[in-house]
């Protein structure tokens, strides 16, 4: 259990850096979900599934919606 | 030059918090209330999962300011987003045939799903808000697949406003016959049951309508302007 919780964390981090040195917007935005669904599995193995159905549904689900809504109606490039 | 900056910003602030929370025992106790919690939840408002009785009884007031951050943050991308013109028709994409389909037979089970979250909160994991999100995630589904749909966007303040009452009413009426604002003034029933822990039930479903209604009524805003 610890070794799984460990390779969440560890992928969070990936996708946490990733989210910041990805110049394509789109891509920033769902590698930003990925941290959010990773850390939703986190919270169910912490035995907090209340928190991790709010971080699924709305961190991964609607926030991603809304950003890529927005990164569409803007420029899609970080300069 | 500005990386340095930003890198000697992030040393400062790392070794703040690392000298603040250095002696705070990780996993340890500091106060008794958790425990209190966890003893004595289940008698004193009859709600079977704990987290609900501490969200909605305990530190209701904490979730009726919640609500209220939640209500801002939607009056404030509806501000920023009145003057901007409407996307007209026939600039919106239409979906393919599968994602309509789906989305026909799906749409009425994420709504139901959404309701089952938030009426059970007070026995299973999950709650208002956790029910809302999936209640908007439903209607940001039907945004995309037909954008020629024109928001209620009146409804969803109706629905809204609504929640906002009931938690805001219930709270009084507590307070008229219990002395205390959020007082729990109906049988707690048994445990277990659907109809128990007493205004628990009642006030989670308030919230879970006004957060879905809240949350819909981002995305419906975000999507129909340019």
């Amino acid at each position: 259990m610890v070794v799984i919780q460990a390779v969440l964390i560890l992928m969070m981090i990936v996708a946490g850096v990733a989210t910041s040195m990805l110049k394509d917007l789109i891509s920033a935005v769902i590698a930003c979900a990925a941290v959010s669904l990773l850390a939703s599995m986190l919270f169910y193995f912490l035995d907090a599934p209340d928190v991790a159905m709010a971080e699924a549904a709305i961190g991964a689900g609607l926030t991603t919606a809304v950003f890529v809504i927005a990164v569409r109606k803007t420029r899609s490039k970080e300069e | 030059m500005r990386k340095a900056v930003g890198l000697i910003l992030v040393l400062v602030v790392g070794i703040s918090f690392w000298v603040v929370l250095k002696n705070v025992p990780f996993g340890h106790d500091k106060i008794g209330v958790g425990n209190h919690y966890i003893e004595n939840a289940i008698q004193e408002t009859g709600a079977t999962n704990i987290v609900t009785s501490v969200v909605v009884s305990y530190r209701g007031l904490d979730t009726l300011g919640e609500v209220t951050v939640l209500f801002i943050a939607a009056l404030g991308i509806g501000m920023v987003l009145f003057s901007v013109k409407k996307t007209s028709a026939k600039e919106r994409q239409t979906s393919s045939m599968v994602v309509q389909t789906g989305t026909r037979i799906l749409f009425p089970f994420i709504i139901l799903f959404g309701i089952y979250i938030f009426v059970h909160g007070h026995l299973t994991p999950g709650g208002g808000f956790q029910g809302g999100a999936v209640i908007a995630s439903g209607f940001l589904l039907t945004y995309l697949v037909w954008p020629e749909l024109e928001t209620k966007r009146e409804r969803f303040g109706a629905a809204e406003s609504l929640g906002g009452l009931v938690f805001v009413t219930i709270a009084i009426l507590g307070l008229v016959f219990t002395g205390y604002f959020l007082g729990n003034f109906l049988p707690t029933g048994t445990q277990n049951h659907l109809f128990s822990a007493g205004i628990i039930p009642v006030i989670y479903i308030a919230i879970g309508i006004k957060v879905g209604s809240e949350l819909a009524g981002i995305v419906a805003d975000m999507i129909h302007k340019e």
